[in-house]
């Protein structure tokens, strides 16, 4: 960086914060009087209530939710993806999911061709942009009260890759689903952990840019199917 | 129409602005269906009152706490950010952001930048700057990309082509993209997310705005519907995020009741259909991200609004958009007339501080104070009370002391003063005030049938033939 | 009431906690009518079927002549001094016990609320705006609630429209009190009019200093009165009905709107009485 930058930039920083300081000279600052029962008393569900609640809001916004097993994902999603004439698949094989759906591809010679998201998107930008129809990724659990997903992206999962691909496939463990955001945000303690990228994801990309007409499939994925593991 | 304070100094022509928008039918029916429907959407988030009013009152003490303790949030959001390897820039003014974002492209021999959503980047009129010195901006949010095609600025800041219909995005995306005339609006999106596909990849740089900076955590969160905000805040292997001075938050758990606040005001969404936190740039071992994060806070005129208790208030703001939703002169008259990058009733309290008070001076005016934005405001900005705050610094003697506003006096008047110096002795001696009542109404046939302004569209009132004052008296004796 | 006021002007400001429900007196023997200014010379009819409202409740009304204005013009204008002077005045008139009755829900609000801005610095001064602001109440608030008046209708059937200006809706609940009263009148069908809370146009000075956009406001509000299928326009408010007449006038309407004391006196005196307006 230019010294003439990094001069201005620490003039700039230091007079902006000696006029917002002299502002408050004087003054104390509010205390915090965080009121967690307004986040969360009227956005708790019972227990049978609350994939019931998760799935009425992601349907709402086209999103697609199918009830199934820790067993019998990897068909629900080859159905899925076949409903669609899709033949290629982007996963995660180093997950435990991915290598559970990838052996069952295997072992049932599914004609699905696999791959993985292995290299800096640089080196593959027009192939994951152009040429990768769907992908498959875990979550970190779920919010019942929005209908929204939770996405750490990782080595494994990229950020792109619940992004680029115009099929996004969801795996959701029951267990995991939370009423509200500040239940799961505390429960798994964000602050002290945030990753580089942190997404909540409720839907289908989608736009309502063109005289207030919805239209899903904006600049991300054009449908989002999630697989609940009841089991899990 | 001119859309922008082309030259510095000279008052936004507002009142032919606002002319013009009100004769154009096209106009009033684009935006009347538009308001309408975005305050119906919602309604519809907010079915339980005493909800509304408790989280309104939760989000307006985050921000008034934040705002309380604002150069220590700032110095913590700056070294968290760069713990995380985030670059954090300061700007006192627009032409020091813009230069700031110059360097970095320079830096990079940047060619082609692609633009997430962000009116901090409209203020800085960032993407006029850096086409002069050759760099080309994108705009990739749908609304945004039609109003750049347009060569237009956003007539709204959460749905920028809110002023067109789908008839004239047809017409719009046939003369400038050659593609076949099509109303449908699911074809349209998709005509925008083929265009732009490939300029996520090819750009050098991705530019954002910021809804929300966490001080505690060094993390960006971004709303948006598309995904072409991720796209360039991940895509580009350099992200400069650029948002002002106001928009940082103290903890992570203070975005909870804000970002509820912000997507059912703005939109009538529960949620957005992402929400992005950006806690700093790729790490050795991830596959994508940008390889630089910078992050350029902006003032512009925000320190001076902030020296004042009272006008502070207008920095609570979160940029909903709800106001102009709500706001019957906003309906009428639509986005452009305001001339200033933020339109409506926020508009109104926030760009006197960035362009002066002179600049701006018929918009403080150009409200009947009806309350319907602050009725509506998620944390809640008095903004009746700070446009009449505005008023009074318009009508101030242009030296008088102490100085809150750049432009003070610019409605400063000898004769108005004096006009209201005459009001306040009628209204405070009885005597003159039943003379003068008394007077004006036994000379009522003398008032002329057309009074300025106000006969243009409706007849001029009649007083009455004797006063309140002469009843009462003959009914109840004097008192 | 309370208004909290940051102890520094540079304090940064928290919003005040929403209102609780007003609790109300019972009904008093003695009252003071404010006339506002605009009754005064423009609608004295109005001001006095007030009169006769309350004291067909049994109420002494009293009139202090040296009453004016509220000061909301100046205030609203931006001349702040002069508005705290003209508010000076009105204060030291209604000073007592007796409660304050305003047949316009913008000028209540002016004295329940915004005095206790323009005298932030006068802690005396604010003492007495407590008291007016506790005792000040809009004319249908007050029928309704203090008076707890039961209505008969006298006249015909008919449907009308009832337009509350926005301060009044905003600061004093007046469309709920107007509805509540005109509820009480078998006969009265009210019905509701197109984007019937939004403004009205006239704001004052904005009515004036933004003609055009005043003007396409108030036309868009007499198209949906008359697109309401009301015989007949009620307010509680005089400017609004200063604008909303002048705009029908011009039009070449024959439809006004009423003052909702001079309605209500109306439609519920003996037909020999004045039954017609």
């Amino acid at each position: 960086m230019s010294e003439w930058m990094s001069m201005q930039a620490m003039n700039a920083r230091e007079r902006i914060l000696g006029k917002l300081r002299s502002s408050l000279q004087g003054t104390s600052p509010i205390v915090d009087d965080y009121d967690v029962d307004v986040l969360t008393a009227p956005w708790r569900y019972a227990p049978e209530a609350r994939i019931a609640r998760l799935r009425q809001m992601l349907e709402s916004v086209h999103g697609e939710t199918l009830l199934t097993t820790t067993a019998e994902w990897p068909l629900r999603a080859i159905e899925a993806l076949a409903l669609r004439n899709i033949g290629e698949l982007l996963i995660a094989p180093t997950t435990a999911h991915g290598r559970q759906f990838a052996n069952h591809v295997a072992l049932n010679a599914v004609p699905l061709r696999l791959k993985a998201y292995d290299r800096a998107v640089e080196a593959w930008k027009e192939e994951l942009f152009f040429r990768t129809p769907a992908s498959l990724t875990g979550t970190l659990g779920g919010i019942a009260a929005t209908g929204s997903l939770v996405l750490w992206p990782t080595p494994a999962e990229p950020r792109l890759m619940s992004l680029v691909p115009p099929f996004h496939i969801a795996l959701l463990k029951a267990s995991e689903v939370r009423d509200n955001f500040h239940e799961l945000m505390h429960e798994q303690g964000w602050a002290g952990a945030m990753p580089t990228n942190a997404l909540l994801v409720s839907g289908p990309s989608k736009t309502a840019d063109i005289q207030q007409t919805l239209a899903y499939g904006a600049h991300g994925p054009k449908e989002l199917l999630v697989l609940i593991l009841q089991d899990a | 129409m001119s859309t922008l304070a082309d030259v510095p100094g000279v008052p936004i022509a507002f009142k032919r602005n606002a002319r013009e928008a009100l004769d154009d039918r096209q106009l009033r029916r684009n935006f009347r269906g538009a308001m309408d429907f975005l305050m119906d959407k919602r309604r519809s988030q907010f079915p339980d009152g005493d909800e509304l009013e408790r989280l309104r009152a939760f989000g307006n003490r985050v921000r008034a706490r934040a705002l309380s303790k604002l150069p220590e949030l700032l110095e913590r959001l700056d070294a968290n950010l760069t713990r995380n390897g985030v670059k954090v820039h300061w700007a006192e003014t627009v032409e020091e952001a813009n230069a700031i974002v110059h360097r970095i492209v320079e830096q990079h021999a940047a060619k082609k930048i692609i633009k997430g959503k962000s009116m901090v980047s409209e203020e800085m009129e960032m993407n006029h700057y850096l086409g002069e010195r050759g760099i080309d901006c994108l705009e990739s949010d749908m609304g945004e990309f039609i109003v750049q095609l347009r060569e237009e600025k956003p007539a709204h800041i959460i749905m920028p082509a809110i002023h067109l219909n789908a008839g004239q995005v047809a017409k719009l995306f046939h003369d400038k993209l050659e593609v076949d005339y099509t109303e449908d609006v699911d074809r349209l999106i998709q005509i925008g997310r083929e265009t732009l596909r490939r300029n996520f990849f090819e750009a050098d740089i991705g530019v954002s705005g910021v809804n929300f900076a966490i001080a505690e955590t060094g993390t960006l969160l971004l709303v948006e519907n598309e995904g072409n905000g991720r796209l360039s805040t991940t895509v580009p292997p350099v992200h400069i995020a650029v948002t002002g001075i106001e928009k940082v938050v103290e903890n992570l758990r203070d975005v909870i009741p804000l970002l509820s606040l912000l997507t059912r005001s703005a939109t009538g969404q529960a949620i957005t259909t992402y929400v992005n936190m950006i806690s700093g740039p790729r790490k050795a071992d991830e596959l994508d991200g940008p390889r630089e994060v910078h992050l350029v806070l902006l003032d512009n005129g925000r320190t001076q609004a902030f020296a004042d208790g009272e006008l502070r208030q207008t920095l609570n703001c979160i940029r909903c958009g709800a106001c102009m939703n709500h706001c019957p002169v906003y309906t009428r008259i639509g986005g452009h007339a305001y001339g200033t990058v933020y339109p409506g009733p926020i508009g109104k309290i926030i760009t006197p501080h960035m362009l002066g008070l002179d600049v701006t001076r018929d918009l403080p005016t150009a409200s009947s104070m009806c309350g319907a934005c602050s009725e509506v405001c998620p944390v809640k900005i008095p903004i009746p009370a700070l446009l009449r705050r505005l008023r009074e610094e318009a009508v101030r003697a242009p030296e008088a002391e102490p100085h809150h506003v750049r432009g003070q006096g610019t409605k400063y008047s000898k004769k108005e003063t004096m006009v209201w110096k005459a009001w306040r002795s009628l209204n405070t001696s009885p005597v003159l005030y039943r003379a003068a009542m008394y007077a004006g109404t036994r000379l009522r046939g003398l008032m002329p049938s057309t009074i300025g302004p106000w006969t243009a569209h409706r007849s001029a009132p009649r007083l009455a033939a004797r006063t309140l004052h002469e009843l009462a008296r003959e009914h109840l004796g004097d008192q | 009431m309370s208004h909290p006021f940051p102890a520094t002007a540079n304090a940064t400001r928290v919003a005040p906690p929403l209102e609780a429900a007003r609790a109300y007196p019972v009904k008093p023997s003695d009252v003071f009518l404010f006339g506002t200014c605009v009754i005064d010379v423009f609608f004295p009819g109005a001001g006095m079927d007030a009169i006769r409202l309350l004291e067909r409740e049994g109420i002494t009304v009293h009139f202090p002549q040296a009453q004016s204005c509220c000061g909301q013009p100046a205030y609203t204008s931006g001349y702040t001094d002069e508005a705290r002077a003209v508010a000076r005045a009105q204060i030291a008139l209604f000073a007592g016990e007796w409660p304050v009755v305003v047949p316009s829900g913008s000028c209540a609000g002016m004295f329940r609320h915004h005095y206790f801005e323009l005298f932030k610095d006068e802690p005396q001064t604010l003492k007495q705006v407590e008291s007016l602001a506790e005792r000040t109440f809009e004319l249908a608030e007050f029928l309704l609630e203090v008076c707890r008046v039961r209505l008969e209708h006298t006249g015909s059937p008919v449907r009308v429209a009832l337009h509350t200006s926005c301060s009044a809706r905003r600061e004093m609940n007046t469309h709920v009190h107007g509805r509540a009263l005109l509820k009480q009148l078998a006969g009265v069908e009210r019905v509701d009019h197109d984007h019937e809370s939004e403004c009205c146009g006239f704001g004052g000075a904005f009515s004036v200093r933004m003609p055009d956009i005043s003007g396409a406001m108030v036309k868009d509000k007499t198209a949906a009165l008359k697109g309401s299928g009301a015989a007949e326009v009620v307010s509680a408010d005089c400017g609004c009905l200063l604008n909303i007449n002048g705009c029908f006038e011009k039009q070449g309407d024959t439809l006004r709107g009423e003052h909702l004391a001079s309605f209500l006196l109306r439609r519920t005196s003996p037909a020999a009485e004045g039954g017609a307006r």
